[in-house]
């Protein structure tokens, strides 16, 4: 058994960030399934969200309007205005951290457009910004490393909470197979997102929503799990991210008759328009016949106009991506793009310290927190804004951090038994390794993939998504008698199990959550409910899990501070 | 589709007591990408293949293995341009110990980086309230830089690592590199000081397989040549390897061809009378062996035009 006084699990921008706070205060673990430096915040492209106005006159007021429409009002106002606010000290914390920004000519950090803002408010680092930020986060943590302990590629399995107290984590040491419990006085997720429950998805591997599955089988309520954003720009057939910088740089969109689209949906706002407008937009081009490509099932990305430098100078990755993986030169010709399922805006709900709450009606878990895209705050409501992830992240990793400087010395060293931890730990293990052994693995996770796809996508109805949540309990079952294959170290197949029993369990209140609401709001869009429906459901999802089985769904309300629900046009 | 044969290391440590090749036939869609072609054969064929992954879009630095004995990043290659005589033969990275199958132990990568003080050192006196200026080419003297993800693509296949582990190697260079041209690090000078130490930027060999490798703009190599000027231009010049670059176009400026009495005593130090008796056993064996060179350095015929040359690089510098 491992003890240390804090133990934060993820090791993106909000785990590190927090780590920060605390390291040389307390014994601090982090605990990551990969190494830092490859945690999926190193992903985000196009840019950091902050009022700066280093290009115009912007205010952290407009980016709080901007993110509370862009979240179609199901986002918590006070927190939103927490995260806005504090954006310009964050960047210019990173800055001084050592991140290489962009700069304008007047050598100040660059700004670029981005959709749903209404000014040039996304800072970046070429079209890397998340590798930029993440690389100097885990720097700084190298500076404190006698401070802070870092358990790479330990895969966490469980949240040890008993009568409202947290304990600590059980964790799998990839390379040698052992597992142990890692007793603390309180623990921090910033586990990040649950995007590979879908087949199209900008999502690393890693992304099987285990943090949120853990805190779901502790107890824990999971909130708005039906919220997940689809990206309008994902590779055609792979679903890697192209940035919306490609837009906010001028980039258009084609349908496979040549048009700009977006005309039609976003007359004001164009290719700027929020994600969940913008692929909405580019998913009923492809659905009514305007695709291009053999198929008709692709639209196209067009930076020709930009030209060479511009191109190679602002979007270098979004150039090398298209040619690696589809061979298409974006100097050239347009670069065949599809929506791909790309950030989760639900999670493990919290209060603006990111303390996770244990009930609809404000109960807490004590020493348990989460941070980044694996909480739901809720800043990012029904559909988040490009740029705000990484801010969120920084952000609440940081307040995170502070809370636990704060309260982790007054939290007792809560008494667990390792045996019994160990011993159901295993017992997971075990029905894993030993079963039937008559199903195979990567059907079940391909057949997972392709329903929620297909059937909890982009658009939404009730035959679908009855018929993708059959599918799951299929899948469930089927899974009962999975086979796997042995072998103590890097079983990647024993973490792929592991990893596919998580999203089995989560994906069913993705959908039971969009079954239930019986409206569209942000990125849930319903054909059969095509409208917004103010009067019933300015409401949050939240799921709790039965312990004799199955789950019951809460609702808790939103919080409205300024802004009233109006209609969303752009 | 083509009919290839996938030829993969495999390794594993409860049973194995050295590594062996496995086939796997496998029919090459276009377009397929090495990585998807073992996601696919570990879910077609055997899920026991153990190997990285995790962003798939060439970012996280996590697949990197070796294809026909080269480092690369398995997850933004195509597959179809890595078939020789029919087969794809995949290698765990060199200069590090296989775990299983495509997996090394990472560990002395991650410690190397810690070398070279990966972080930013401000000035004390910088107001954190305010962000500070940078000009666009300050930015990009380390634009290309910051694009390093890690890989250690660079490392398993660095010549030097391969008989000096104490070397920095090609990403901890690049890294150090980074920091040394950020026009907000206040520690330059002592930056420039520790990479020109022994293992540091004078140890590289100039073999180019980094910069080859690297699947970012990194370019390892060109940034160990950008620290070494650096170091020079700042007058860094008390270590061996600045000693022996001075002392090489000392005396080729002066006489157009190398002085190689003249070099090795310029490399060390002429005051430094053990490293000058450590070089004997090998002028000893030089001259047993016929291999001296002349006791007296002559200038070649047309030295002027050596000379000439040299002054306009002079003029051409300032």
């Amino acid at each position: 058994m491992f003890s240390h006084d804090i133990i934060i699990v993820g090791s993106g921008l909000a785990g590190l960030r927090a780590a920060m706070e605390v390291a040389g205060h307390y014994d601090v673990a982090v605990l990551t399934k990969v190494y830092p430096s490859r945690s999926h915040s190193g992903a985000a492209q196009g840019g950091v969200a902050a009022a700066l106005s280093n290009v115009d006159g912007d205010t952290p007021e407009a980016h709080i309007y901007d993110t509370v429409k862009g979240a179609d009002y199901l986002g918590d106002q006070d927190a939103i205005e927490i995260m806005c606010n504090d954006a310009p000290r964050t960047i210019i914390e990173m800055e001084h951290f050592g991140c290489a920004f962009s700069r304008t000519q007047e050598n100040r950090i660059a700004q670029r457009a981005f959709g749903g803002h209404s000014f040039q408010r996304a800072c970046f680092s070429a079209d890397r910004t998340g590798h930029a930020l993440l690389h100097t986060l885990f720097e700084q943590t190298m500076k404190r490393s006698g401070k802070l302990q870092i358990y790479s590629e330990w895969y966490v399995t469980r949240l040890i909470v008993r009568d409202g107290v947290c304990r600590g984590v059980v964790a799998m040491d990839i390379k040698t197979g052992r597992t142990e419990v890692f007793h603390g006085r309180a623990v921090l997720f910033g586990t990040g997102g649950y995007g590979r429950a879908y087949q199209i998805t900008s999502n690393a591997y890693a992304n099987t929503g285990d943090g949120i599955t853990a805190a779901y089988r502790a107890g824990l309520p999971l909130m708005d799990m039906e919220f997940v954003q689809f990206h309008p720009t994902g590779l055609y057939q792979h679903g890697i991210l192209l940035s919306e910088a490609a837009r906010g740089e001028g980039g258009y969109l084609l349908n496979g008759n040549n048009e700009r689209f977006m005309g039609k949906y976003a007359p004001t706002k164009m290719e700027l328009g929020p994600r969940d407008i913008v692929s909405r937009s580019a998913q009923t081009e492809i659905n009514e016949g305007r695709g291009a490509g053999p198929k008709k099932d692709y639209v196209l990305l067009d930076l020709r106009h930009l030209g060479r430098d511009k191109i190679l100078e602002r979007l270098p990755q979004i150039y090398h991506l298209a040619k690696d993986f589809l061979g298409v030169d974006a100097l050239d010709e347009p670069v065949p793009i599809t929506p791909t399922a790309h950030y989760s805006m639900g999670g493990i709900p919290t209060d603006n310290d990111c303390q996770a709450l244990a009930d609809e009606k404000g109960g807490k878990v004590t020493g348990f927190f989460a941070a980044g895209e694996c909480a739901c705050v809720s800043v990012h409501g029904a559909n988040r804004l490009g740029t705000n992830s990484l801010l969120e992240a920084m952000v609440f990793g940081r307040r995170a951090g502070k809370k636990l400087a704060e309260v982790t010395s007054s939290l007792p060293l809560s008494p667990v038994s390792e045996k019994e931890e160990l011993a159901a730990a295993r017992r997971e293990v075990d029905l894993i390794l030993h079963n039937k052994a008559t199903e195979d693995l990567a059907t079940i996770r391909n057949e997972l993939r392709e329903a929620m796809t297909n059937k909890v996508g982009v658009y939404r109805n009730a035959g679908d998504m009855e018929a993708a949540h059959e599918k799951i309990k299929e899948l469930q079952d089927r899974f009962t008698r999975v086979k796997v294959t042995g072998g103590a170290k890097f079983n990647t197949n024993l973490v792929e199990a592991l990893e596919l029993s998580h999203t089995l369990e989560y994906s069913e209140l993705i959908v039971a959550g969009a079954q239930a609401r019986q409206e569209s709001r942000g990125a849930h869009a319903r054909d059969d409910f095509p409208k917004r429906d103010d009067q019933n459901w300015m409401k949050h999802t939240m799921a709790f899990r039965r312990p004799e089985g199955g789950f019951e769904l809460r609702y808790k309300p939103v919080r409205v501070t300024r802004f009233q629900p109006e209609e969303r046009k752009y | 589709m083509a009919k290839v044969t996938f030829r993969i290391s495999r390794f594993n440590p409860d049973t194995d007591s050295a590594p062996r090749y496995q086939d796997y036939p496998f029919e090459l869609e276009p377009g397929i990408t090495l990585l998807n072609c073992l996601n696919r054969i570990r879910a077609e064929q055997d899920p026991s293949l153990a190997y990285r992954m995790s962003c798939g879009s060439a970012i996280c630095g996590s697949c990197a293995m070796r294809v026909h004995g080269h480092a690369l990043l398995a997850c933004k290659t195509q597959a179809s341009q890595l078939v020789k005589n029919g087969v794809i033969r995949i290698d765990p990275l060199g200069n590090m110990k296989v775990i299983r199958d495509l997996v090394v132990d990472l560990e002395p990568f991650w410690a190397s980086l810690r070398k070279v003080k990966p972080w930013l050192m401000p000035d004390a006196l910088d107001n954190p309230e305010k962000e500070r200026q940078q000009t666009q080419a300050q930015f990009h003297l380390i634009d290309d830089v910051t694009t390093c993800i890690l890989c250690a693509a660079c490392y398993s296949d660095c010549n030097v690592l391969e008989v000096d582990p104490q070397f920095y190697g090609p990403a901890t260079l690049a890294k150090g590199h980074r920091f040394i041209f950020d026009s907000r690090d206040a520690r330059k000078d002592d930056r420039l000081e520790a990479v020109s130490e022994l293992h540091g930027v004078w140890d590289c060999t100039h073999c180019g397989e980094c910069s080859t490798r690297c699947p970012t703009e990194t370019k390892p190599l060109a940034r160990i040549e950008e620290t070494r000027e650096a170091a020079i231009r700042a007058g860094v010049t008390n270590n061996n390897g600045a000693r022996h670059a001075l002392g090489f176009r000392e005396t080729v400026g002066k006489s157009g061809r190398l002085n190689e009495n003249y070099l090795p005593a310029r490399s060390v130090g002429f005051f430094n009378i053990p490293a000058l008796i450590g070089l004997m056993p090998v002028g000893i064996r030089m001259f047993m062996r016929g291999k001296n060179p002349p006791l007296i350095h002559h200038s070649i015929d047309k030295v002027a035009e050596v000379r000439r040359v040299f002054s306009k690089f002079e003029e051409y510098r300032k």
